[in-house]
């Protein structure tokens, strides 16, 4: 082997699959694929009367690092609003090498996706999602 | 005499490098496949003693260009088992259906029907229904079979006295399921349809006989048949060329211009509108004349030993299953297969670290995908040159993958 991708704290984040599901009455949802290789992304959440996230679930039909992102920002997500989400992202940014600087946890677990660039949408996928529930 | 697997990978330069410690164990020849010494000979050859645009130079370099770009067509001719003047470059397989759709999809009236099937690229999908979108013909479609082939049982039912054309895929690119043409032909024939065939998944492994076959269109692609990229062939009978509006305008393909009437060249000129990838051709027509120089019998049983190997390995690993046909009967050495609890990109990315390149996801057949409610599958695809280590290594990383990522 040549690298080490799958780090154990990707794919703990995974196997959590903290906010896997849908929510019964969802205030707004959003939906991404990714057409290039088909990974599909639906967030619903609901929000609170200042436009905070007061819940978050999320269904993932993609690779183990699309599972991990939805699971590790869903994990983070309650109690932000759009610019405390869009925090979040600078750091999954940050942590796949697109943006300068240390990453916050939980999200600097996909520093080892920062060198498969082929990769990084996966993680991005789950963000494009709750951005299009948020927008 | 068995194959002799080692002459011919000595001839393929990038499968003796070693990339971050690894050889090369590249099994992604349905997406590309790799290109023999023979193949980027002939194209530096054109580049360093023939370069020059074609047909209108006179010139000794243009003269040699034009001879080589010719040749070229008659080595793919007799690949295919056609004449040269049947034979149109194109920019690739998905160019070539593109100008069959455009051009011969122009002579269609609203209300006829293209029958296509479940398991077709994306390429064979699209431009018919940007078809449908300009001149109102309606598109019928043939399901696929549990073990992914064509099921042409449904085919009396589908086809109507108003379907003008079958096209579908020769072998697909998912199950390696080889089409059969001859029963699709004489089905076509019953109601007056031309059938086209897209040959990017057969062509690599080995001269075909078109006019046995049939068929009016064959399309397929130089970078999948050990050529050059930039350059595809679209085969048609030289009838139904004749017939065929131009697709692209501009220079090469026209009689006379003026503005106020512009006459066309005859076939294939009228369908290569511009400069066409001259060297690119150079290199595909090499390729044909060494997929010629192959025993193909030996090659195939050669392909189909390392398609049971690859069987054999994974049933061996606990939730894999095979998406295609189980036997080795009318099948190309394409495999694609699912590791339960893991996802096919995630055993791509892990195979990769083993050194094996494969493709994972939908491999543009997203019907075929919806059909069995898949995300995608992993895709093993083999050529000549393929051999047991790089199926051995396969195995031993998708194990890797079922250990460590479930």
């Amino acid at each position: 082997m040549s690298d080490q991708l799958y780090q154990d704290r990707i794919v703990a984040l995974a196997k959590a699959k903290t906010g896997a599901g849908k929510l019964a009455q969802p205030t707004r949802s959003g939906h991404r694929d990714n057409p290039l290789c088909g990974d599909r992304v639906t967030i619903d959440i609901t929000l609170d009367g200042q436009g905070r996230i007061s819940e978050i679930a999320h269904q993932v039909r993609g690779c183990l690092l699309c599972q991990a992102s939805a699971s590790a920002l869903s994990s983070v997500a309650v109690g932000r609003d759009k610019a405390g989400i869009a925090a979040l992202r600078h750091d999954a940014e940050r942590a796949i090498g697109r943006e300068d600087g240390v990453p916050a946890e939980p999200f600097a677990a996909f520093t080892p996706v920062k060198s498969h660039k082929s990769r990084h949408e996966c993680v991005l996928l789950p963000f494009e999602a709750l951005q299009e529930a948020l927008s | 005499m068995s194959f002799n697997v080692a002459a011919v990978r000595r001839q393929f330069p990038i499968l003796a490098e070693i990339i971050d410690g690894q050889p090369v164990h590249y099994l992604d020849n349905g997406a590309s496949a790799q290109t023999p010494d023979v193949v980027l000979d002939a194209v530096r050859t054109y580049e360093t003693t023939g370069r020059a645009n074609v047909l209108r130079g006179v010139h000794r370099l243009a003269e040699r260009a034009t001879e080589a770009y010719e040749n070229a067509r008659i080595e793919v001719a007799t690949f295919l088992g056609v004449e040269p003047m049947e034979i149109v470059f194109t920019g690739g397989c998905t160019a070539a259906i593109n100008l069959v759709a455009y051009s011969y999809g122009s002579l269609l009236k609203p209300g006829d029907r293209i029958l296509l099937s479940e398991l077709e690229h994306h390429s064979n999908i699209v431009p018919w229904q940007l078809l449908r979108a300009r001149s109102g013909v309606e598109l019928d479609m043939i399901p696929v079979t549990v073990e992914g082939r064509i099921d042409l049982d449904l085919l009396p039912k589908l086809l109507t006295p108003r379907t003008r054309l079958i096209s579908l895929a020769h072998v697909s690119n998912v199950t390696g399921a080889l089409l059969d043409v001859r029963k699709v032909v004489s089905f076509a024939k019953s109601v007056g349809a031309k059938v086209m065939l897209d040959g990017a998944q057969r062509a690599p492994h080995g001269p075909i006989d078109l006019p046995a076959l049939g068929i009016d269109f064959y399309a397929f692609a130089g970078h999948k048949a050990y050529g050059p990229n930039g350059v595809g062939v679209l085969w048609a009978r030289s009838d139904l060329l004749e017939a065929m509006p131009p697709f692209h305008g501009g220079g090469s393909m026209i009689g006379r211009v003026t503005f106020v009437e512009t006459t066309w060249a005859p076939p294939p000129r009228r369908f290569e509108a511009g400069t066409p990838p001259i060297g690119p051709a150079i290199g595909l027509g090499a390729a044909c004349k060494w997929m010629r120089g192959l025993d193909w019998v030996e090659a195939h049983a050669h392909e189909m030993a390392l398609v049971q190997r690859l069987m054999d390995g994974l049933q061996k690993i606990d939730g894999t299953q095979i998406l295609g046909p189980a036997s080795l009967q009318n099948r190309y050495p394409v495999v694609s297969f699912l590791l339960d609890g893991v996802h096919p990109h995630d055993v791509a990315q892990t195979l990769d670290s083993f050194g094996v390149a494969v493709r994972a996801g939908h491999h543009c057949a997203q019907p075929l995908m919806d059909r069995f409610d898949l995300d995608g599958t992993t895709r093993v695809s083999m050529a000549p040159y393929n051999d047991n280590t790089d199926i051995d290594a396969l195995l031993t990383g998708v194990q890797h993958a079922a250990r460590t990522l479930r």
